[in-house]
């Protein structure tokens, strides 16, 4: 996992999951569509990003899709982090 | 025509998935009035069916009570039908500004405005109050309602774990640079029956200047030592910044909700909340009943303790006979199954051994949170309770289900 895909993990981990839960998350591992985190509480993963990597993910981009996997997640940030430098 | 084959063919194909996932419901139809004991004509033509009812929001069983329904019969005599407004064009009698106060009286706070549900309530109130300078912070278990009206809100939104108060708390810090903070919890949360644990969230509120909003649904009318609701039970009554309840559950289960608290809230749903703006006020007949239903349960707590017995006896049995409950105090007990399709055939078998109950499972519960949720009511006699705990017994044994955790029911299931 590289550094961003880790902090997407570590703050799923921490956000989502019951404290002492053994579910294991992997890049790969449904997070919406399995229910391990519902739309509604989706927003402060979103806002939680937007601060960390100084991006604005507009909420049309914020879909349950986008936000299914952490390999996933971390395509849109690099998306946004690429617009913002103009890449 | 307008509506062509292609949208025919898109909505049939819609259905036609919810099918294929095993969402789909089904109404059943009910030939008497509601009660313990209900008629049931289910499929559709199918000989109607005595059943014991256990999975109605009838908690104080006066949604059938005679006093009740004389003073619905008063009302209609006397202030009529329909009002054919909204309340503040010309919608407004007394008797629902009689009823406002007499809730706002029974509830502990400044005022109430009714609203035509507690789901228009819950989608008004936070869009009528709150802006973008500030955040709302939700236990994740809230009602859809709320969900929806959270929606429709400019606050920021955020979420805290399931009565996790050290994970409310991280929020609160986290936000304490927007203008207002309001918490937002069910007092009894609807699928697990657990009651939210106020008198640390009205501490919490307290410490980090924040407002608490509190739905009641479930506990209006029978919580807490007089039936005040969740508030008075966790010894914080008169200290909610905002109660919205139903008049659709305990308190006669016809229809009609309101938000009660701080009068300057209300009033501020009074003038912007907008299910409240261009709804019908609730009609005469109801507010009639509901008065006499806040004069019922006012004046003594028959009810309300002959529930609390009730709810002990039925999630005794239960636990005796070996079946997997989420723990709790209130009337609402799930019978944990896990798996969805195990859930719908245990409803199933349950019907046909004259037991109204039903299945709960994805979305309405977290997926693997598949559960039959039972709710008792005041109406039950124990010999009626008894005759269900003999059905569950039956169809639990023939799912083989008795005596079985999570994992040894998940493990059964293949899951």
């Amino acid at each position: 996992m590289d550094e961003l895909s880790q902090l997407i993990h570590d703050y799923v981990i921490k956000e989502y999951l019951e404290e002492g839960s053994d579910q294991e998350i992997g890049e790969s591992t449904p997070l919406i569509t399995s229910g391990i985190v519902d739309s509604f509480s989706m927003v402060s993963l979103k806002r939680f990003l937007e601060k960390k990597c100084s991006i604005r993910i507009p909420d049309e981009d914020a879909t349950p899709a986008a936000f299914d996997t952490i390999q996933n997640i971390a395509r849109l940030v690099r998306r946004f982090q690429a617009q913002q430098v103009g890449v | 025509m307008a509506y062509s084959d292609i949208a025919r063919n898109h909505f049939e194909a819609e259905l036609g998935g919810i099918k294929t996932a095993g969402l789909f419901k089904q109404e059943r139809y009910i030939h008497s009035p509601q009660f313990s004991e209900i008629e049931v004509e289910f499929p559709e033509g199918a000989a109607v069916r005595k059943c014991i009812n256990i999975c109605a929001n009838n908690y104080l069983g006066l949604s059938n009570h005679p006093d009740v329904i004389a003073a619905a019969h008063a009302g209609l005599d006397s202030r009529g039908y329909g009002m054919s407004s909204v309340r503040f064009i010309c919608g407004t009698q007394d008797i629902h500004r009689e009823l406002e106060n007499r809730l706002t009286d029974f509830l502990g706070t400044e005022d109430t405005l009714l609203f035509p549900s507690c789901m228009d309530a819950n989608a008004g109130f936070f869009e009528a109050c709150l802006t973008d300078q500030d955040v709302m912070i939700a236990d994740r278990l809230v009602h859809a309602s709320i969900v929806d009206g959270m929606r429709l809100c400019k606050a920021i939104q955020d979420t805290y774990k399931h009565s996790d108060m050290n994970h409310l708390e991280n929020k609160l810090q986290e936000h304490q640079d927007k203008r207002f903070r309001m918490i937002i919890t069910d007092g009894v949360f609807s699928m697990d029956g657990d009651l939210a644990k106020l008198a640390e969230i009205v501490s919490l509120a307290e410490k980090y200047n924040a407002m608490v909003f509190v739905d009641d649904s479930h506990a209006t009318g029978f919580i807490g030592r007089t039936g005040r609701g969740t508030h008075e039970h966790c010894g914080v009554f008169g200290r909610i910044d905002v109660i919205t309840t139903t008049l659709g559950k305990a308190l006669g289960g016809a229809s009609g909700g309101c938000v009660s608290g701080r009068k300057e809230l209300v009033e501020m749903c009074r003038q912007r909340a907008r299910p409240y703006l261009f709804s019908n006020a609730v009609a005469p007949v109801i507010v009639a009943g509901a008065l006499k239903v806040l004069e019922l349960i006012s004046n003594n707590t028959e009810r309300r303790d002959k529930l609390e017995s009730n709810a002990k006896y039925w999630r005794g049995l239960l636990k005796t006979s070996g079946f997997d409950l989420k723990e709790g105090e209130s009337p609402i007990v799930p019978v944990m199954l896990y798996d969805a399709k195990l859930a719908q055939d245990f409803a199933t078998d349950l019907f046909y051994e004259s037991v109204y109950a039903v299945g709960f499972f994805f979305p309405v519960v977290a997926k693997g949170q598949a559960r039959i949720r039972t709710q008792i009511s005041a109406a039950h006699e124990k010999r009626q309770l008894d005759f269900a705990m003999e059905a569950f017994k039956k169809v639990g044994e023939g799912h083989g289900v008795l005596g079985l955790g999570k994992k040894e029911l998940l493990a059964k299931v293949g899951a």
